[in-house]
């Protein structure tokens, strides 16, 4: 078969890939675990885990630079190196978002949790889930999925306005809670945006397989085409 | 006859162009277009009928007596093989270069001068070389050696002279069949570069079987195979800017060969 090599260094890069993808899904998890018991110690330990995050991430960066340079990788063999290199970098920016959830803990010091964390799980588990597919979908190029899956956003764009909601009822009524709240909120706020980057490797996704760049409309951008036009 | 000189956009074009060695059809069906001022790539795999083509578009296949040709090409909107058309003419207009240099055993400033001087050059002759000289990027090289033959520079240099030659005589369009493939990697160089100037003034077509070269240095590529007739023809099955060939292209053989799947 011709371009053995470069065919089994291209499934390569996609098994590395999911280990990456998988120790985000991990650290993600972890760091709202241990927000939930108010684990320091795991918030510290996650703290560090970050950097080998970074680490695989630079790893896989440098196979495909060593592979665009020495293959020269046309047409579709292109667009799925090309595309790997915006995905891994999601990829670290999602576990940053993991990263700053264990910071969250450990600044929280001896402080309660406001309230006892119910949507923000849900969030976490539901983006996990989201990431999960999103990554199979890559490394089988299915498109269909990819169109599907950012749709599911919604649900974890919904918990989190579930969430500010219910700290601004705990802020008005008590406006002493308010760092505390803010703490919680920028949990929300982390677990929403990592939900957000499984759209963008979708995206690659259908790039690759089709060599179309679109950006998946949100729900967000209907939602303000549509009061523009009620105006 | 003159050929027409005018400002088409299409410098060359082909209609349904079938290319007969005897009884054998070597390229069937060929419609394309040739930009001005652009350069065109043909690639595809050894024996598709990439040079066959690239030689109907100068007459040069008739050099070949059992050669013929179906179809149209027109030069400026004019069919180049309309029986009052004169051969010689379209290959002043229409210039070729080949894949191995082929400077003539004369001094390097005869090399031009002389062509210059049988096409009818009457005017000043040390001008012209140093033009045509400049213009193919050598004159800082041999300026000081113009009457050492022109067998004594290098291959990267003798090809350069070549293309000093083609273009001394003032052609639309040069043809280049392979230019850089008996060249070292530098000089192949040289020479993409060479032609990214030339096209200002030009209209280039080359055939090469090199990708990366074709996907560096052209505007428009067109993709040949053996897919005509009896699988022993070969047509143009894809033709598209450069970048699309390379990126996105749209005939699956096409991608099967650019990502080297072909064979």
């Amino acid at each position: 078969m011709v371009r053995k090599t470069f065919e089994s260094e291209i499934q390569q890069v996609k098994d590395d890939v999911l280990i990456l993808g998988s120790m985000v899904e991990k650290a993600l998890l972890d760091s709202v675990e241990a927000l939930k018991k108010r684990d320091i110690k795991a918030a510290e330990k996650l703290f560090l885990e970050d950097r080998e995050i970074n680490k695989k991430r630079f790893e896989i960066e440098n196979h495909l630079m060593v592979l665009i340079a020495t293959q020269q990788p046309m047409a579709k063999d292109l667009r799925i190196l090309a595309s790997t290199l915006e995905i891994i970098s999601e990829l670290e920016r999602m576990g940053d978002y993991a990263k700053g959830i264990a910071n969250i803990n450990m600044r929280m010091g001896d402080a309660p949790l406001l309230k006892p964390l119910i949507d923000v799980p849900r969030m976490a588990t539901k983006g996990v889930d989201m990431l999960h597919r999103a990554l199979t979908a890559f490394v089988n190029e299915d498109v269909e999925t990819s169109k599907t899956l950012p749709v599911e956003d919604d649900e974890v764009d919904a918990l989190y306005n579930q969430i500010y909601r219910e700290l601004m009822t705990f802020i008005i009524a008590d406006p002493k809670v308010i760092e505390r709240a803010n703490w919680l909120l920028w949990v929300a706020h982390n677990l929403e945006r990592f939900a957000d980057r499984v759209t963008n490797i979708c995206e690659r996704t259908i790039f690759i397989a089709t060599g179309e760049m679109a950006e998946i409309k949100s729900t967000d951008d209907e939602f303000w085409k549509q009061q523009k036009q009620e105006k | 006859m003159a050929i027409n000189n005018s400002e088409h956009k299409y410098v060359i074009e082909t209609r349904d162009l079938d290319i007969y060695y005897g009884s054998f059809k070597a390229v069937t069906g060929v419609t394309m277009k040739v930009e001005r001022n652009a350069i065109t790539a043909i690639i595809g795999p050894s024996g598709c009928g990439k040079s066959t083509l690239l030689r109907a578009f100068n007459r040069m296949n008739e050099l070949n007596a059992s050669t013929s040709v179906r179809g149209e090409v027109t030069f400026n909107g004019q069919d180049i093989y309309a029986k009052e058309v004169d051969p010689v003419e379209v290959r002043y207009r229409i210039g070729m270069v080949f894949q191995k240099p082929n400077p003539f055993p004369k001094s390097i400033y005869e090399n031009i001068a002389w062509t210059a001087r049988i096409h009818g050059y009457k005017g000043k002759m040390d001008e012209l070389v140093e033009n045509a000289l400049r213009q193919a990027a050598l004159w800082d090289e041999v300026k000081d050696k113009l009457h050492q033959s022109g067998l004594s520079i290098s291959g990267g240099q003798q090809q350069r002279l070549c293309i000093a030659r083609a273009i001394s005589i003032k052609p639309e369009v040069i043809l280049m069949d392979e230019p850089a493939s008996a060249l070292d990697p530098i000089a192949t160089l040289k020479i993409e570069e060479l032609m990214q100037e030339l096209k200002k003034q030009y209209t280039i077509v080359i055939v090469t079987h090199n990708m990366q070269q074709a996907a560096r240095a052209s505007d428009y590529t067109a993709m040949m195979m053996l897919s005509g007739e009896g699988e022993r023809s070969g047509t143009v099955i894809e033709f598209d800017d450069t970048k699309v060939i390379f990126t996105n292209p749209k005939d699956k053989r096409t991608e099967d060969y650019v990502t080297g799947r072909f064979g």
